[in-house]
């Protein structure tokens, strides 16, 4: 009974979170970010179907996104055409069945070897998928896409699903079977044996598996729920064009799962969340926003391997043992200066980008947190300057202390540990 | 007596280089059988065309009779060979237990099932906490492989080697490395897994060959000079020449 317990309330909470997220935040930006998160859950679990439970880094992982996405939109416009009954709820059904079609006819060529070979053999079809795109123009709309009407659709108990409330619920019902249904692949037989072949594939010949049919069935798996992703992007943007299978895509993957953390299952889900949310509003802020979230992907991959889930984790079990105010002092220490770094290297990054721009039409005056600078005098270059080096140095300087109070934490928390 | 393991005139050769040269070795259903030899004798290359790691250049292996020559190592192992490594060869971010369950789940028929639970899989749990117990890690069931001790480390590989219950079990070197306790436990757990069971091992400790083996093949330079009784084996002057007479000199 404790234990149905135990494991039922996140699932519950979960599904009450998706339920009253739009009556918290009420805005129409919000609702949409909201949307567009769910699609990308779904697109990070499955792209660590592949990475994190099974070792294999893919660079193509958005062609049976995408895929998925043209052929739920062309089924959508067929629907429509010949006014059958099909209601807009079992469309992502749809994008799901093509991305696993188009993932065995893919995955039959790539799964053959893991490792370099495997990444090589996705960026490939990759980029083989994404320029064909531009010969198939009346399946990929060349430029403009292929377009569609969502609520042309048979409605579903009167629901048309036009409003953006409506479209919501219908991804977060989505997302959440789909969440359940990757949380439940991890723990079946086939789920483990995928974690032994990203442990050694090699043992798992020798304990009667077949590596290569292991990859192939959780290829088929992850290019099915992208494809379900695919699915819900074209019923909720009612537009796919070629950008959606190409290899910004796939990155797009990569640094959601990465930046969450791939070896948590809830890791993909945080980072689907955390960087829809930094591309929405950093788009607003900064010209060049994808430069901040390059320099994010490189300090995770460098100082937080196991991503902000696994970082989380980690600081999780020195608050559970007590051990967490070794930690503070340094921590506290280190605060500033990597604040000041930080803030140097954005002034650095936003003058530069400022005064160096190819179109100067908006002249040098630029307004960083809350002043009002001149890009084309010395000052705010020199302060720039001095805030990053400071820091940069001040964070070498003081890097140690956050080491010896790990050391200090780590010896504490393994002493208890029953040995 | 009938014949688990039979290899008929194997030869491998790498390139130009010939390491196995005409092999031909019957081994009978529940003896305990050991081969030894100097280093770069084949010993492991043998393994390994055996379990299918590799090919052999030419000849045939044959296990209960029906011919295993070049299959994939899983095939062999669904037929019921089972092999350890030299070196530690298991999963090392899964816990002891996982790692036992992998071992199970082909053999208990459960293959690629993507839509069960494991955790509710009785005889896997059944079987995966004897093994635990059998290889005495019962205590580490939820430690990372890759942080065991070395000695547990080498008990776990035995474990994964025997978990799909093959009744062809071979060990490469299962003591090496191991002092003089150690070593003796892992006899001890070796005698007690094989029980019944078919044993092929590689060994350099010539106190557990002499103790654990009802016979011993003797391999120089890619062919057996002899296979016979420890006894016998021990007064083989060809043998003593080869092989145990070096080892007395070092």
């Amino acid at each position: 009974m404790i234990s149905a317990v135990r494991f039922l309330a996140p699932w519950v909470a979960m599904a009450v979170l998706f339920a009253v997220a739009p009556h918290v935040f009420v805005s129409g930006s919000a609702l949409t970010m909201m949307s567009v998160m769910g699609t990308m859950i779904i697109f990070a679990l499955s792209y660590n179907v592949l990475l994190g439970q099974t070792g294999l880094l893919s660079f193509g992982h958005a062609v049976y996104y995408g895929l998925g996405g043209f052929v739920a939109i062309h089924v959508m416009n067929a629907v429509i055409h010949a006014k059958l009954g099909v209601p807009v709820v079992i469309i992502p059904l749809v994008g799901g069945l093509a991305g696993l079609g188009f993932g065995f006819l893919f995955g039959l060529v790539s799964t053959k070897k893991a490792g370099i070979v495997f990444s090589m053999i996705s960026l490939g079809i990759g980029e083989l998928v994404s320029s064909s795109s531009f010969i198939l123009r009346t399946f990929f709309g060349g430029e403009e896409g292929i377009t569609t009407n969502r609520s042309a659709l048979a409605p579903l108990f009167g629901h048309k699903f036009g409003p953006q409330i409506e479209v919501y619920y219908l991804i977060a019902a989505w997302c959440f079977l789909s969440i359940v249904a990757m949380y439940a692949l991890t723990r079946t037989p086939f789920g483990r044996m995928c974690n032994a072949v990203r442990d050694n594939p090699e043992r798992v010949e020798f304990v009667g598996y077949s590596p290569r049919v292991l990859r192939m069935i959780s290829f088929c798996f992850a290019a099915f729920f992208a494809g379900i992703a695919g699915g819900l992007t074209a019923i909720n943007f009612e537009i796919m064009n070629s950008e959606q299978l190409a290899a910004d895509q796939s990155s797009l993957a990569l640094f959601m799962a990465y930046i969450g953390g791939v070896s948590s299952f809830t890791g993909p889900i945080v980072g689907a969340v955390i960087v829809t949310f930094l591309q929405i509003t950093l788009s607003d802020v900064s010209s060049v926003w994808q430069l901040y979230f390059g320099l994010m992907f490189i300090g995770v991959v460098l100082y937080a391997p196991d991503g902000v889930v696994g970082w989380v984790k980690l600081h999780q079990q020195a608050a559970l043992r007590g051990q967490l105010w070794r930690l503070a002092p340094s921590y506290a220490l280190v605060a500033p200066a990597f604040a000041a770094a930080c803030v140097g290297a954005i002034m650095l990054i936003e003058l530069a980008n400022r005064q160096f721009q190819l179109v100067q039409s908006e002249g040098s005056a630029i307004r960083l947190f809350g002043v009002n600078l001149d890009a084309a005098t010395a000052p705010p270059w020199i302060v720039a300057v001095l805030l990053f080096g400071v820091g940069v140095v001040a964070i070498r300087l003081l890097w140690p202390r956050i080491g010896d109070a790990w050391g200090a934490v780590n010896e504490r928390l393994h002493s208890r540990d029953p040995a | 007596m009938t014949v688990a393991l039979s290899l008929v005139d194997v030869h491998k050769s790498f390139g130009a280089t010939k390491i196995i040269r005409g092999v031909s070795l019957d081994i009978e259903s529940g003896e305990r059988h050991a081969i030894i030899g100097p280093n770069g004798a084949g010993k492991s290359t043998l393994f390994h065309l055996t379990s299918g790691r590799i090919r052999p250049t030419s000849g045939d292996v044959l296990l209960h009779g029906e011919r295993i020559t070049g299959l994939q190592p899983f095939e062999i192992n669904r037929r019921g060979l089972s092999r350890s490594f030299q070196i530690t060869n298991i999963f090392p971010k899964l816990s002891v237990y996982e790692n036992l369950r992998c071992a199970t789940l082909w053999s208990l028929g459960h293959k690629y099932a993507f839509w069960r639970s494991i955790d509710r899989l009785r005889d896997v749990r059944e079987r995966s906490q004897w093994l635990m117990q059998q290889i005495g890690l019962t205590a580490r069931r939820d430690v990372p492989a890759g942080v065991l001790t070395y000695a547990e480390q080498r008990a776990l590989e035995i474990g994964v080697t025997i978990g799909g219950g093959a009744d062809v079990v071979m060990l490469d070197e299962p003591t090496a490395g191991m002092n003089n306790s150690e070593t003796e436990q892992a006899v001890a757990l070796i005698r007690k897994v094989t029980e019944g069971k078919t044993l092929v091992m590689v060994e350099h400790d010539m106190s557990v060959v002499f103790n654990l083996a009802d016979r011993i093949s003797v391999l120089v330079y890619g062919q057996i000079i002899a296979t016979d009784t420890p006894d016998r084996i021990r007064e083989n002057a060809e043998v003593r020449e080869a092989y145990l007479g070096q080892v007395s000199q070092q």
